[in-house]
């Protein structure tokens, strides 16, 4: 190992592997960014690439080149990850290797025939090939089954990896909170003409991932995380994280009924949807009650700076984006007018941002150190600037812009929806208000920002640690002061 | 059975067990439910919130409802659309055809449905019902306009936020019509609040 070099061929087979997730993983973040400025300048300039690149395919490459870079990131920790919480090699280097290379190939075909055929005639074959059209989940029926079968050809390499080695507490909800994320696929894979029956599906697969299986998903990855990062004990992070568990589905699995209010299904949702939903945010409180006390413990001593920076920014923002701008909306009696307005962007902005982007963040500079020799990288190593001003940027552009968001979503829910009643004028009454309007500028002026906050991290992950020459400091504790702390 | 030195409330055997015993619980409830929903959502079931495809061949209405404290879809007379009574396999295979239509097209991507896609134009749930169509004597034949060519019919209220042409054949634009009116006769809760149809015909009679 070289200090400060790049010891790609001193990783492990799976760590290598990594890297390849989180490359392409951060080339589709920059493409996410790239197509949100887009369909963020047609708010501006409707006529901006008029039938050419139209609003909707824009959304739609941001918002698809979103899920997938974030799975792409997760996959690229797990596999990070899988090798030294077994103790064992990957069971099946080959066969990982191929599915890379096949779900990288496939996803590349899917967004080049969004961006060129883009739309299809009104039959089935369109949805086999070129289009589901549904928010999220548009991937035409083919890419379906080749993500399903590569998920099931990951899922054999993790989980056969940890038969083969030893079982942690860790990765035991890790390998069975996989099948479910995988096996909730399977709700968004079918064609029904029946659009209340559509959508009460597509939510399992939308709200049961990012509310219930990816949260607990990432709370894996953050247990293994500060373990790491802080050298915490693995007893009370396994048990924070069953703590976790229990209190993420106990509340997420029928908080799903916060999407069953106005779609035709029963009026019981409205209360059950209502009352569950608003105690999602606790299990995000524990979560920050859980990091700031595991960092304030080891007295914020870390090995690895930028990598704890973005734990903790996970902590919070999963908590403001998720708790309390999801809460914000997620009564009836208030979701009856913010219902699909600006509301539910600036929401999904924070939320998306703070829970997931911010723990994939960390766990690359994570990886970063360990590609870089294991070598020192806190607060003072060289280009320190680069990493804290990425952060700053990416932070600052995120919460101005879900602010801008939050109040062009006030003023449509009141103009729009409660005044105006929704009809196809009073949507645009709420489109013409001048505070819409200068929302919609700040949402762009904040978007150029956190764009520049993305390519200074990218510049980052390439340089951080790279004129480092000073080891990492064994962090391991002394056993009497854990446990005295 | 806690780890020694730690109380039974804070131990990992005991969270453990919490875990696995809340998630299934939750697990199994909603699947429970599920069941429920799903017989009281099916296209024409009893419940009468998701109606029968063949609604299409009957003027829908939208009124208060003093009870449920919210507007409800009212179905009326028959009112066929584009004057063609359908039984309701033939109408069910037109709604799907604009539903697949609406699918291939990404409309969600700019508009809503039942208040779920985009925020880019307006919400398409009581689209049939919208009072900008005018009246129901115009609405089919505006709708048809507009759906064949958005920009040539373009209203955008001072935006130039124009809807650009998804190039409907004839039958794309009956079918997704029909879509549309079948859509806004579901029973939402009262979602969007406050919504004014536009200018109603008789609700009550036999026949139209
Ligand atoms: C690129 C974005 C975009 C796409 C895609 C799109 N629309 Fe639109 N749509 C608009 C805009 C913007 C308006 C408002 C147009 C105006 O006022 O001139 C609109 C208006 C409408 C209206 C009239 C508004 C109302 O409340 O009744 C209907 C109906 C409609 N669209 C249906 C569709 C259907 C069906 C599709 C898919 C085949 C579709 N749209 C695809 C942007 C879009
Ligand atoms: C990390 C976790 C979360 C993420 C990534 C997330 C993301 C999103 C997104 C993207 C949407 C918009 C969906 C659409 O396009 O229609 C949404 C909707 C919503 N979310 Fe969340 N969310 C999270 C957690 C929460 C929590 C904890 C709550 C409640 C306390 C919540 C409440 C809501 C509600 C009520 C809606 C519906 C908005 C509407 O009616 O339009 N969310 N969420
Ligand atoms: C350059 C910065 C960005 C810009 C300009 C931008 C712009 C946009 C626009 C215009 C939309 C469509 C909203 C609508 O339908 O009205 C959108 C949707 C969305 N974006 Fe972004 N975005 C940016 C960055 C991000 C980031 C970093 C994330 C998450 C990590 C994100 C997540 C989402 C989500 C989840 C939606 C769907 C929201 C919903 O349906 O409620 N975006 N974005
Ligand atoms: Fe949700």
């Amino acid at each position: 190992m070289t200090l400060g070099g790049i010891n790609y061929h001193e990783l492990s087979f799976a760590q290598r592997l990594s890297v390849k997730y989180f490359t392409v993983a951060m080339v589709l973040f920059l493409a996410q960014m790239l197509f949100g400025l887009l369909a963020g300048a047609q708010f501006l300039w409707p006529d901006f690439l008029f039938g050419v690149l139209d609003f909707n395919v824009n959304r739609m490459v941001h918002i698809n080149a979103m899920v997938v870079w974030m799975l792409y990131g997760f996959i690229g920790s797990i596999f990070w990850l899988v090798e030294d919480e077994s103790g064992v090699p990957l069971v099946g280097p080959r066969i990982a290797e191929a599915t890379f290379w096949v779900l990288t190939l496939a996803v590349t075909v899917v967004v080049v025939v969004y961006l060129v055929v883009q739309s299809g005639p009104g039959n089935q074959w369109t949805l086999w090939l070129i289009n589901e059209g549904r928010e999220y989940i548009e991937a035409p029926r083919w890419a379906d089954i080749g993500i399903v079968l590569c998920m099931v050809a990951i899922f054999y390499n993790v989980a056969g990896t940890f038969v083969a080695g030893r079982w942690s507490g860790i990765s035991g909800v890790l390998v069975l909170d996989l099948i479910a994320l995988a096996g909730l696929y399977l709700a968004g894979m079918f064609y029904t003409t029946n659009l209340p029956m559509d959508q009460y599906w597509w939510w399992w697969v939308i709200h049961l991932w990012v509310e219930a299986t990816w949260e607990v998903l990432v709370g894996c990855i953050m247990a293994w995380g500060l373990i790491k990062t802080l050298g915490a004990r693995r007893r009370i992070v396994t048990t924070w994280l069953y703590i976790e568990v229990a209190l993420m589905f106990g509340s997420g699995i029928l908080g799903l009924g916060h999407h069953y209010f106005w779609i035709g299904t029963p009026e019981y949702w409205l209360g059950i949807g209502g009352f569950f939903s608003a105690l999602e945010p606790i299990p995000l409180v524990a979560m920050v009650v859980h990091a700031v006390y595991d960092a304030g413990r080891h007295s914020f001593r870390s090995n690895n700076h930028p990598a704890l920076a973005w734990l903790i920014a996970h902590a919070f923002g999963n908590f403001l984006g998720a708790g309390v701008w999801g809460f914000m909306q997620t009564l009836p009696q208030i979701n009856m007018y913010t219902h699909g307005t600006q509301w539910s962007s600036s929401h999904g902005h924070l939320a998306f941002f703070g829970a997931y982007t911010t723990i994939v963040v960390a766990f690359i500079y994570l990886a970063i150190q360990r590609l870089r020799g294991d070598v020192w990288m806190s607060a003072g190593m060289d280009g320190a600037w680069r990493w804290k001003w990425a952060l700053a940027l990416l932070h600052i552009g995120m919460v101005g812009m879900s602010i801008a968001l939050l109040i062009a979503g006030y003023e449509q829910s009141f103009v729009e929806r409660a005044v105006g009643g929704s009809t196809w004028q009073a949507y645009f009454a709420g489109q013409t208000q001048p505070w819409f309007v200068q929302a919609m500028w700040w949402r762009m002026a904040f978007g150029v920002l956190m764009t520049a906050g993305l390519v200074l991290l990218l510049v980052d992950f390439l340089r951080a640690g790279a004129q480092e020459t000073r080891p990492i400091k064994s962090l391991a504790l002394p056993q009497a002061a854990a446990a005295g702390g | 059975m806690a780890e020694p030195g730690t109380e039974w409330w804070a131990s990992e055997s005991f969270w453990r067990k919490c875990a696995i015993f809340v998630t299934a619980f939750m697990a199994l409830v909603l699947v429970l439910l599920t069941f429920h929903t799903l017989t009281v959502i099916a296209a024409g079931s009893e419940a009468g919130r998701v109606p029968a495809y063949s609604v299409i061949n009957h003027r829908i209405g939208y009124e208060f409802d003093d009870e449920r404290n919210h507007m409800v879809p009212v179905i009326g007379p028959v009112a066929p659309l584009f004057g063609e009574a359908l039984d309701e396999e033939a109408a069910r295979a037109l709604v799907d055809h604009g539903k697949l239509t609406v699918q291939a097209r990404n409309c969600m991507n700019c508009h809503t449905l039942l208040g779920n896609g985009a925020y880019y134009a307006p919400d398409l749930t009581k689209a049939w019902l919208d009072p900008g169509w005018g009246n129901e004597q115009a609405r089919e034949l505006l709708m048809t306009m507009f759906l064949k060519d958005p920009p040539a019919n373009a209203r955008t209220f001072g935006t130039g936020r124009r809807m650009p042409n998804p190039h409907l054949t004839d039958d794309e634009v009956r079918a997704v019509i029909a879509y549309l009116k079948w859509m806004s006769a579901i029973d939402t809760n009262g979602f969007p609040s406050g919504f004014t149809p536009l200018p109603q015909g008789d609700l009550r009679g036999d026949a139209s």
